[in-house]
Parts: C-alpha cells; sequence; structure tokens
C-alpha cells in the first residue's frame, strides 16, 4: 500500500470517492464464449475493469519434462496489455505477474480434478484489457467461468474478492485509488460449496479483528459473485439450447417444403 | 529414480506423515509450533553493507544488503528505494536450476519484500540525498545456500538481521556514513497443512508432503502487515485464524529473542 495523501477516501456521510457503501461491490457483468478458437473462454466486466479468460485443454503438457505421471498441471497466465493502465506497462511478464500467475494457477488447480488427466496441461490465459484494482480475482473469477466453458471438471467455480482498509474502515472491493492510498488490501478466493480459502494475499496494515472482518467480507461477496457466474454460464447454455432448437425447427420446416 | 518409483516412494512417505501428523506429531518431534534452532551470524560478510548468514535447522540462506546511490520512482521522489531479490542457486538443491529467476524465487523475494515494506521497516524517506533526484538505493540480494524447508521464513528473518545492522556507505560518495534508519522489525512465520493440521518452519520432508502453505508477517504491535497462501490446497476459515493468532505469539518470541526487540 502505498502513497501517503492527504486525499478522504471515506466522506462524512460514510460513502467512497465512487459513492459506494463499505461493504458493496462495484457492478460486475460476466460473459461466456466470447473467443471462438479457445477451448473455454470468459470476459468480465468488474468496475473499470476489462479482462477475457481463455482455456485450452486438458492438452498433451509440453515441453515434455513438465509432464505429471498422475495428474494435469494448470498453468494460468496473467498479462496486463500495455495500454491497460496509466503509464505504459512494458510487454512481457515482470514480477508481478510471475507471481499473480502462481497464485491463480494454484488456486484453479485446487479446484479442478487434475487427476482426471495425466500429463496433461490445462493452460488459463488472462489478459487485463483495462485496469482498475482487484485484476488478479477479476481474472481468477473469470478463468474459473472459462473453464467451466471448456468442460473441464472442478468441484466448483472458484471466486473471489478484496477487501481492505481505507481512512481507518474495513471496505468491500478497493477501486484504483483506494488501493493506491488506502491502508491495506486482502485478495481472497474460494471453492463456495466447501468455502475452503484458495487464493489469500494481504499487504498494508490491519489488526487481527480487522484482518477476520475483511476475510468475512469478502467471503460473502465472493458467495455473491458465484451466482453471477453460474448466471453467466446459464445464459449461454440456454442460448445455445434456443437456437439449436431454431435451427431444428428451421430444419423441418425445409424438409417440409 | 525413475519418475514412477519416484511418485511410489512419495505416496508412501505421505502417507505416512499424514499418519503421524493427524496426532500432531511431526517427524522430527518437534511441536506444531516449533521452529528448529535458529542461528543468525550478522556482519558475515563485510564487503556488504549489512548482511546475515541464517541457520534454520539444515536451511542455510545468506542475506546481503548493497545500498548505491540513484534516482527515486517518479511516484515517490522524497523516498529512498527498496529492490528484494531472491536466488535459488543450483548449489543449494538438485532441484534447483542455473538461469532467471523463476516464479519460486521471485514469489521468495515478493513475499520477504512485502513483509518490509507494509511494516515500515526501513524510514524510506530518510533516505533522500537530493530530493526528486538523488536517493539511497537498498539492495536486499537472498541467496539460499542449503535448502531443506522454509526458505520463506530463513530469508526473512536474514533479511531483517541484515538491514538492522546496515550502515548507509555515505563516506564512499562524499557524504556521512549512518546507520540504516530503521523503525519496525517485522517478522513472519509460515505455517504448511498436512492433511489437516497445521505446522510452522516445515522441513524439506514436510513441505514435500503438505498441499497449503501460509506466511504471515506481523509487527511489534502485533498487527498483520502482510499474508501469503502459497500451494494447490486450501485452508478453512478458521484455519487461517488460528494461523493469525499463532503468527503473533510466535513472532513475538522470535522478534525478541533474534532481534532482541
Amino acid at each position: 500500500m502505498g502513497m501517503q495523501s492527504d486525499i478522504k477516501l471515506i466522506d462524512e456521510n460514510g460513502l467512497r470517492i465512487d459513492g459506494r457503501k463499505p461493504d458493496e461491490l462495484r457492478p460486475i457483468k460476466i460473459e461466456v464464449g466470447v473467443l471462438n478458437r479457445a477451448d473455454g473462454s470468459a470476459y468480465i466486466e468488474w468496475g473499470g475493469n476489462k479482462i477475457l479468460a481463455a482455456v485450452y485443454g486438458p492438452r498433451e503438457a509440453f515441453p515434455k519434462h513438465t509432464q505429471n505421471p498422475s495428474r494435469a498441471i494448470v498453468n494460468a497466465r496473467y498479462n496486463m496489455a500495455a495500454f491497460s493502465v496509466d503509464e505504459r506497462k512494458r510487454p512481457g511478464p515482470d514480477r508481478r505477474a510471475i507471481e499473480i500467475s502462481k497464485v491463480i494457477s494454484e488456486a484453479l488447480e485446487a479446484s479442478i480434478f487434475v487427476e482426471q488427466f495425466p500429463r496433461t496441461s490445462i493452460d488459463v490465459y488472462i489478459e487485463v484489457l483495462q485496469a482498475d484494482a482487484g485484476t488478479r480475482i477479476a481474472g481468477l473469477t473469470a478463468a474459473s467461468v472459462a473453464l467451466a466453458d471448456a468442460g473441464i471438471p472442478m468441484k466448483d467455480l472458484v471466486v473471489g474478492c478484496a477487501a481492505g482498509k481505507i481512512d481507518g474502515k474495513i471496505v468491500l472491493d478497493l477501486n484504483k485509488e483506494e488501493d493506491n492510498y488506502g491502508e491495506a488490501d486482502l485478495p481472497l478466493a474460494i471453492i463456495p460449496r466447501t468455502q475452503e480459502i484458495v487464493l489469500m494475499q494481504m499487504d498494508g496494515n490491519m489488526t487481527r479483528e480487522e484482518v477476520r472482518q475483511a476475510i468475512e467480507m469478502a467471503k460473502k461477496a465472493a458467495l455473491f459473485i458465484s451466482n453471477l457466474q453460474k448466471e453467466a454460464l446459464r445464459a449461454k447454455y440456454e442460448k445455445g439450447e434456443i437456437q439449436k432448437a431454431e435451427e431444428n425447427l428451421n430444419a423441418e420446416v425445409n424438409k417440409g417444403e | 529414480m525413475s519418475k514412477g518409483s519416484d511418485e511410489i516412494v512419495y505416496g508412501l512417505k505421505r502417507d505416512y506423515l499424514e499418519k503421524i501428523s493427524s496426532k500432531g506429531t511431526r517427524i522430527d518431534g518437534r511441536s506444531p509450533t516449533e521452529y528448529r534452532p535458529i542461528v543468525i551470524t550478522p556482519n558475515y560478510v563485510l564487503r556488504a553493507e549489512g548482511s546475515a548468514d541464517v541457520k534454520l535447522g539444515k536451511t542455510r540462506v545468506l542475506v546481503g544488503v548493497k545500498i548505491e546511490p540513484g534516482e527515486p520512482f517518479p511516484d515517490t521522489p522524497n523516498q529512498g528505494v527498496l529492490t528484494t531479490n531472491a536466488e535459488l542457486i543450483p548449489m543449494a538443491s538438485p532441484t534447483f536450476e542455473a538461469g532467471p529467476p523463476n516464479e519460486d524465487s521471485i514469489e521468495l523475494a515478493r513475499v520477504v519484500d512485502r513483509s518490509i515494506r507494509e511494516s515500515k521497516m526501513i524510514d524510506l524517506e530518510k533516505l533522500v540525498i537530493t530530493p526528486g533526484e538523488k536517493v539511497w538505493i537498498v539492495y536486499v540480494d537472498i541467496h539460499v545456500l542449503d535448502y531443506d524447508g522454509n526458505l520463506i521464513d530463513a530469508s526473512q528473518f536474514g533479511a531483517v538481521a541484515a538491514l538492522l545492522n546496515t550502515t548507509v556507505p555515505g563516506s564512499r560518495y562524499g557524504l556521512e556514513d549512518f546507520s540504516l534508519p530503521v523503525n519496525h522489525v517485522p517478522v513472519i512465520t509460515t505455517f504448511v497443512k498436512i492433511g489437516k493440521q497445521l505446522f510452522v518452519d516445515p522441513s524439506l520432508e514436510e513441505e514435500e508432503v503438505s498441499s497449503a502453505r501460509l506466511s504471515i508477517a506481523t509487527d511489534e504491535n502485533g498487527n498483520i502487515v502482510a499474508m501469503q497462501k502459497g500451494l494447490s490446497g486450501s485452508f478453512t476459515q478458521e484455519e487461517v485464524y488460528n494461523a493469525i493468532d499463532k503468527s503473533i505469539e510466535i513472532g513475538k518470541d522470535i522478534r525478541r529473542r533474534l532481534f532482541g526487540r
């Protein structure tokens, strides 16, 4: 947590600079199956974040020495587009991206039935097109939807949210200014069905009680977002069914002619 | 050994360790919250501005601090710069390879860095030579020499010990030497989960069979300043809360024992 400043992040009415209440999420929109070539894909808009996720696999792991004879390896690659942030980001993975890729891979692996696909890799590509704080969790949330779209068996859709501390208060889902000038940030991801914690990081300064409060708040929000993931998948499925029905109907009509 | 037989040995080992750990027992007889013996030798490398050799059980890490003048970051013109790097050199383990930093060494460096940075251990504002132009850059380099588990804690203790004994080499640049200004002493505590049990300071054997890892950095006020969950297993909320409470306690003890604070 970074820069010192006199910016007031919570006003006298208890509202945040974007008008949200302390425990209020930014708007979230998820779409499934947005790419043609990928085995599965998803797009998420979360506040000012715009992120694409694509899944390839399970496919033969390459190079060969990376293969595991008893299970699939999960390779997530988190990447920020050069134009996704105010100051141009130099293309290619930096240390931050490598660390984020690692924790996202581990979080997804916790949910995937990797033992069903020995010697393969499941490759997850997360491209941040526009960044507005909370990209790792938004990317992870989209990635698990893309995994489901690819038909990969999982315990449940991994989902997350961050909570943090600004102006001495615990709040949900920090935006860019709050992340820059706030006092702590705690990204969290869970497997909703079991409520296991599969990703957790934290930086800043919080008391024990504040950490508990942040975890509880983030978990509650994650459970809510979990429904948005499922709705997005359902929407694609239903759309697909309607399309199929229409095609069948057309075929029937054509046959009749 | 072929990968296949590796798997079998691994499976047996894991079964055994999970069995004994379900009773809270460890293969080396430690209690779940007990560290291996820690021996820190500060000022091990005299060419460095600060250094510490850390032995944590059979794990050995050497941390060196070098300080040079340089440019501040544009968004923090009135602060010195801290950069942390870790090298998992091939000498330390048959599984380490030469070459550029990989995701393991990057995560290690970044977690140690976060504990130092977020606790505000170093008073970076006192490291300005000419505001906006020239500041002191503090390089913390972690050199892993012998890997027998828990590199995060060994490296973090080493970094803290080295920084507490660091002199800013002003006289080399026509200025005055001074002790690195330090305000806080963060201590990190790493837990791994084997079966359903949590253990601090995992040995390599324990790391190999653990499903998840959690590192928690605390400061002398008992506040949490950094956390990192690792590996592809999971923790329950209760386990996390428990680990946090223990890390505050253990951190206090280690801070007193190792750093006299």
